[in-house]
């Protein structure tokens, strides 16, 4: 069936009329597309009689057409305008909003943090990883050989004593006992052993002591060792090395001293002192009233040790420097009791 | 050790301000570790007491009289030890004192003691300040000079000095004047060891055979007779206090003060008890026993050296006397030992007998073989100086293997190639000669060396030169480390290896971090009560040591306490301990993670170390919130935990049910990668939870670094983004409850253009039939050619759900 043009025209006029009433009653963007579907959408009444023309003889065709499509554009324009409008409306009414209480907290989301000790490590093996150290590693329990011996320190020699050790097996001859590596300077050895020079590692890792606790105890402990061998390494090259690091870790204006001091394994030996953090070097309980806190033993590697790891004192020669890690942020946070490290509590931890 | 520096400046003179010797000791490698300063007393002056009477009104007080210069006065006092003709030091009125009971500072008033005026006061050394002795007044050597101001006579300043073990020469006065020489260009005065001998040669007396030299290097004796044993000098007495040693009487304070003074440690031994005027120095023998000074009898054997006499040993060599041969009042005749034992001898006897003296101390250091008769003859002096000794004609001395002093070969070069400071010859020369060395500049350039070597003999004190390594240190310490320059590493920058290790603990540390994680660092040893909690054998009774999972592990032989006995077999135990502890603390959620070495035994060889991350959550799922409480943790937590890291890891894993005996078995996983276990997660079992006092659910997840290591992690490979839209559909599916998802994800997996499957509901209830479960879940289709059409995707659909229900029973939900 076809409609005559007379009816179809007046058909238009009532979509348009009824859509365009409709229209301005509509308040949202939902409500528009429901709008859109039912007056402009492929069901719409108006679609279908635009489709239904191709039935209608030429010259009626062309009338209900043309007028078919005004309809169609005036309607498509009237729902841009009416976004248009709605659009406008909704950031007005999105400005007006109540505003939020913006100081209530936020969603907690869990923070997670690197222990004060490893961030510490980071550091120290960042600052030398920038003059071309490389970092290794060594083990923890070690042949007295390695953490003895080969350092020049024979059974019964005096500066056992330095080392209170933990032993695995009881102490006998031959560097055949294990024990617990009382200092990272056994992997002097070992690298020795591994590589030819030129050398420049950093070795980081747990030490341990027999050693009563305290504030200022640990029977374990974090220590970095460096050691450098090549031809023509000389102490001036240690001692800028240390300087270059304290002025990297402690800030240009920290007073760092550079002293004789002995160590079975180095030969000249040295220490390295900073001004005290606490006092700025006038003396208090943290530096023992001297101004000065050691931070580290260094040297020049005794012929001796280079010999063990088959390399040649007359042509080589290397510094070598070990690092006590918990004395630094002790010293830079004002941190009074060693414990706390390893305590693991986490009001401690949560502070770094 | 303590050093006066009055005593000091007997040999050499101290021109520097005790500060500024102070840093250069410590600069040249003798720390000093703190800086004593004795004095400061002000209106205190040396009195001599002229009478001594008793005060009429108190029975324990006495009247004393007290000469100073022109004046005399009279105190009140009540010390028991005060006497006629002693010198004491004297406080006028308005002096400031120590409180002799309160330890406070106070200023002295004059005031009436039971009705007599005191116009002012006799102290102790307490009242001084110069020890805590507050027994009697303190008595000063006969010869201070009265009304001399008591800062003047008595002011000191002590010297805490930290000697290194390679410095035992330095452990002595005279040792530190050769350091103080030699840095400020001095001489030192040595004491006077002359001293006038008697017609009998000492070879008739006695005789010394040394049996064992490779324990005892060298034996030195003299004998002196007609000693009288009193107390010795006022002003002796004093040196030895000011070390901190007690004075006992004068063959005994001699002995010390020799030894303080030179470094030798000796020995002296009444001569009348020695049986068979022989001193033999032997191992013991088994069975042998002998009582020591200190009154306690000690068992011998083959590993003690001894000094004996014919009959029986006499003392432990170079540790403690006998009892029975000690100088006693009633000593007439001394023989007076001065030997060199080597150090190994020494410490394990000090070690075995736990005696530790000032001897042990030195001779443990390894002491110098010339030193022994030098401080002998010293000795023997002031036993005729001081107790009227006389010194029988000689000394013995056996030396049976005197080593030729060897020269080493030094130069400027040397110097320069290891310090990298530029010294002359001439200065290298100078500084060395400072410092008692012997150089001879004969030696011509050799071919090898650019510069001229010389040839450098040690001083006989100098023990611990043996290389030119450590002339070198000698030269830089006594020019100052201070003139060493700074230069940075110039040589060829080596070879950088990569270390995957470090690496992925890196990446991991920064994972966990980011997930919200704090980091702890255990202690790597442990004890056993700690590892028995993790075994789900009954806790009681006790589990025999050692018998844990079958495997033992590592142990400390001389653990400082059980609670570090055992080298940690895993990190779960320290971790849920910090974690307990937390608890007790810490009321929201924790999460916590180490990573860190664990210890396996593998017979006598180093344990492996193997690298294991471990990590805990508990309490809530977040932190309490305005915007309401997530619940419970439950498995999922600790699933999706390991499921990112494993993701930031780039590692593909599934996850398989897990049997490890210290998590739930209902609600705990095995983490598989390529047919590998590389961890566990789970819900820690509520038996383990309990021994370590745990409270709430404690979720765990455990992975194995070595087993990561050896998969290519990190690989990253690029494929193009795809252009074109993506088609996104939601289905319901209906399985039996037995069905796992890992079934069903794999097969939707298994179609082409599938590029994502997410599970967004599980469901089991009223609405479908019992025994069955719904999942939800969005597949995202997405093709790299084209944009995908409805058709094409209906079509894949319908064959996934054809081969979900042919393989699984599974069906749509209606
Ligand atoms: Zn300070």
């Amino acid at each position: 069936m076809t409609l005559p043009t007379k009816a179809v025209l007046q058909q238009l006029e009532q979509i348009q009329k009824q859509a365009s009433e409709e229209l301005e009653k509509v308040n949202d963007s939902k409500e528009l597309q429901l709008w859109k579907a039912r007056y402009l959408g492929r069901k719409s009444k108006l679609t279908r009689i635009l489709r239904s023309l191709a039935t209608l003889p030429l010259e009626e065709r062309r009338k209900a057409g043309v007028r078919g499509n005004e309809v169609k554009n005036i309607l498509e324009s009237s729902l841009a305008e009416r976004e248009k409008i709605l659009e406008e409306a909704r950031i007005a009414s999105s400005l007006e909003y109540k505003k939020l209480d913006v100081t209530l907290p936020g969603q907690p989301l869990s923070v997670g943090r690197l222990h004060p000790i490893t961030q510490t490590l980071d550091e120290v093996c960042d600052i030398f990883k920038g003059m071309g150290f490389q970092v290794v590693e060594g083990p923890d329990v070690e042949w007295d050989y390695y953490n003895f011996e080969a350092l020049n320190i024979p059974q019964e020699h005096p500066a056992r004593d330095m080392f209170a050790t933990l032993w695995v097996d009881v102490e006998v001859g031959g560097g055949k006992a294990r024990l617990l590596r009382t200092h990272t300077s056994p992997a002097q050895i070992r690298v020795m052993e591994e590589k030819q020079p030129p050398i420049r590692v950093i070795v980081p890792g747990r030490c341990y002591r027999y050693e009563a606790t305290d504030a200022t105890h640990e029977s374990m402990f974090y220590q970095v060792e460096g050691l450098a061998i090549d031809k023509n390494i000389t102490m001036a090259d240690l001692k800028g090395t240390l300087f270059e690091f304290c002025r990297c870790l402690f800030g240009e204006e920290r007073k760092v001293r550079f002293r004789c001091d002995y160590f079975p394994f180095v030969e000249p030996g040295a220490e390295v002192a900073i001004e005290c953090l606490a006092c700025h070097g006038a003396g208090c309980r943290v530096c023992g009233y001297t101004g000065w806190v050691e931070i580290l033993g260094a040297g020049m590697v005794h012929p001796d040790v280079l010999r063990r790891g088959d390399i040649d004192p007359e042509v080589y020669s290397g510094f070598a420097f070990g690092m006590g890690v918990e004395r630094m942020p002790m010293l830079r946070y004002g941190i009074d009791d060693i414990r706390l490290f390893y305590g693991n509590d986490l009001r401690f931890l949560k502070q770094f | 050790m303590k050093i006066s520096l009055k005593w000091l400046d007997e040999y050499i003179d101290l021109k520097l301000a005790p500060q500024e010797l102070a840093e250069r000791l410590t600069m040249a490698g003798i720390e000093v570790k703190a800086v004593n300063i004795m004095g400061g007393w002000e209106n205190m002056v040396v009195g001599e007491v002229l009478a001594v009477n008793p005060h009429p009104n108190a029975d324990r007080l006495k009247l004393a009289t007290v000469s100073l210069s022109g004046q005399q006065l009279t105190v009140v006092c009540g010390a028991p030890n005060i006497a006629v003709g002693q010198k004491v030091p004297f406080a006028h009125v308005g002096a400031q004192l120590i409180d002799g009971h309160t330890g406070e500072v106070v200023r002295l008033e004059s005031a009436k003691i039971r009705g007599i005026l005191s116009e002012g006061m006799v102290c102790s050394e307490k009242e001084l300040g110069i020890s805590e002795s507050h027994e009697g007044i303190m008595v000063l050597p006969s010869e201070a000079p009265i009304g001399m101001p008591l800062s003047e006579y008595l002011g000191d300043t002590i010297f805490d000095l930290e000697v290194t073990p390679n410095r035992p020469d330095c452990l002595c006065v005279i040792g530190i004047a050769r350091e103080v020489a030699a840095l400020t260009g001095q001489e030192v005065r040595l004491p006077k060891s002359d001293y006038e001998e008697e017609e009998q040669s000492i070879d008739a007396l006695v005789s010394v055979n040394i049996a064992s030299p490779d324990l005892c290097p060298r034996y030195c004796a003299s004998l002196i007779t007609g000693v009288t044993i009193s107390s010795s000098p006022v002003w002796l007495q004093r040196r030895l206090k000011s070390y901190g040693m007690r004075p006992i009487n004068n063959v005994v304070d001699i002995t010390n003060y020799v030894m303080l003074e030179h470094g030798q440690p000796l020995h002296a031994f009444d001569y009348h008890k020695l049986k068979g005027q022989k001193i033999i120095v032997r191992r013991a023998e088994k069975g042998e026993v002998m009582t020591t000074l200190d009154e306690v009898e000690r068992a011998l054997d083959e590993d003690v050296l001894v000094i004996a006499d014919e009959e029986k040993p006499v003392a432990i060599a170079g540790i403690m006397g006998g009892l029975e041969s000690e100088v006693t009042d009633e000593t007439t005749a001394i023989l007076l030992e001065s030997a060199n034992f080597t150090r190994a001898t020494i410490r394990r006897g000090a070690r075995r007998f736990q005696l530790n003296s000032e001897a042990s101390l030195r001779f443990e250091k390894g002491l110098s073989r010339e030193l022994p008769l030098v401080a002998l003859k010293r000795a023997t002096r002031l036993f005729q100086e001081l107790a009227n000794g006389k010194v029988v004609k000689g000394v013995v001395d056996a030396y049976p293997g005197r080593p030729e002093p060897e020269g080493i070969l030094v130069s400027a070069e040397e110097v320069k190639r290891l310090a990298g400071l530029e010294a002359g010859i001439d200065e290298i020369v100078r500084v060395l000669t400072s410092l008692g060395f012997e150089c001879s500049q004969n030696v011509i350039a050799s071919e090898a060396k650019q510069s001229p070597q010389i040839s450098v003999t040690a001083p006989y004190w100098r023990s611990d030169i043996s290389c030119a390594a450590d002339l070198v240190e000698e030269v830089v310490r006594i020019i100052g480390y201070d003139k060493i320059p700074t230069t940075m590493l110039s040589a060829t920058l080596p070879e950088q290896e990569p270390s995957p290790r470090l690496k992925l603990r890196e990446r991991i540390r920064k994972i966990m971090v980011g997930l919200g994680f704090q980091e702890v660092l255990t202690y790597s040893l442990t004890s056993l009560e700690k590892l028995q909690k993790l075994s789900l054998i009954p806790l009681t009774p006790p589990l025999e040591k050692g018998d844990l999972e079958g495997f033992e592990p590592l142990k400390v032989a001389n653990p400082m306490t059980k609670e570090q006995e055992y080298l940690r077999p895993n990190l779960r135990a320290g971790l849920l301990a910090t974690l307990a502890n937390n608890q007790k603390v810490e009321s929201g959620s924790i999460r916590l993670f180490e990573i860190g070495k664990v210890f396996l035994p593998r017979g006598n060889e180093l344990p492996q170390e193997k690298e294991m991350l471990c990590a805990l959550l508990s309490g809530a799922k977040s932190d309490l919130s305005w915007r309401g409480e997530k619940g419970e943790l439950d498995f999922f937590d600790a699933k999706g935990v390991a499921e990112s890291l494993l993701r930031g890891l780039r590692i593909a894993a599934e996850f398989k049910p897990g049997s490890d005996q210290n998590l739930s078995p209902a609600e705990s996983a095995e983490i598989i990668t390529d047919g590998d276990r590389i961890g566990v997660l789970g819900i820690l079992h509520p038996r383990v939870a309990q021994a370590f006092e745990l409270s709430g659910t404690v979720c765990l997840i455990e992975i194995d670094l070595e087993r990561l290591l050896t998969r290519s992690i990190g690989e990253k490979k690029y494929t193009p983004i795809y252009r074109f839209p993506a088609v996104s559909r939601d289905i319901a599916l209906v399985v039996d409850e037995q069905t796992s998802y890992r079934q069903v994800e794999s097969i939707i997996r298994s179609f082409p253009l599938v590029t994502e499957v997410t599970l967004f509901d599980l469901y089991t209830g009223e609405q479908i039939p019992q025994g069955k479960k719904s999942f939800a879940i969005r597949i995202v289709y997405q093709s790299p050619e084209h944009t995908l059409t409805d058709d094409e995707v209906n079509e894949i659909q319908q064959k996934m759900l054809d081969r979900l229900n042919q393989g699984l029973g599974a069906s749509l939900r209606s």
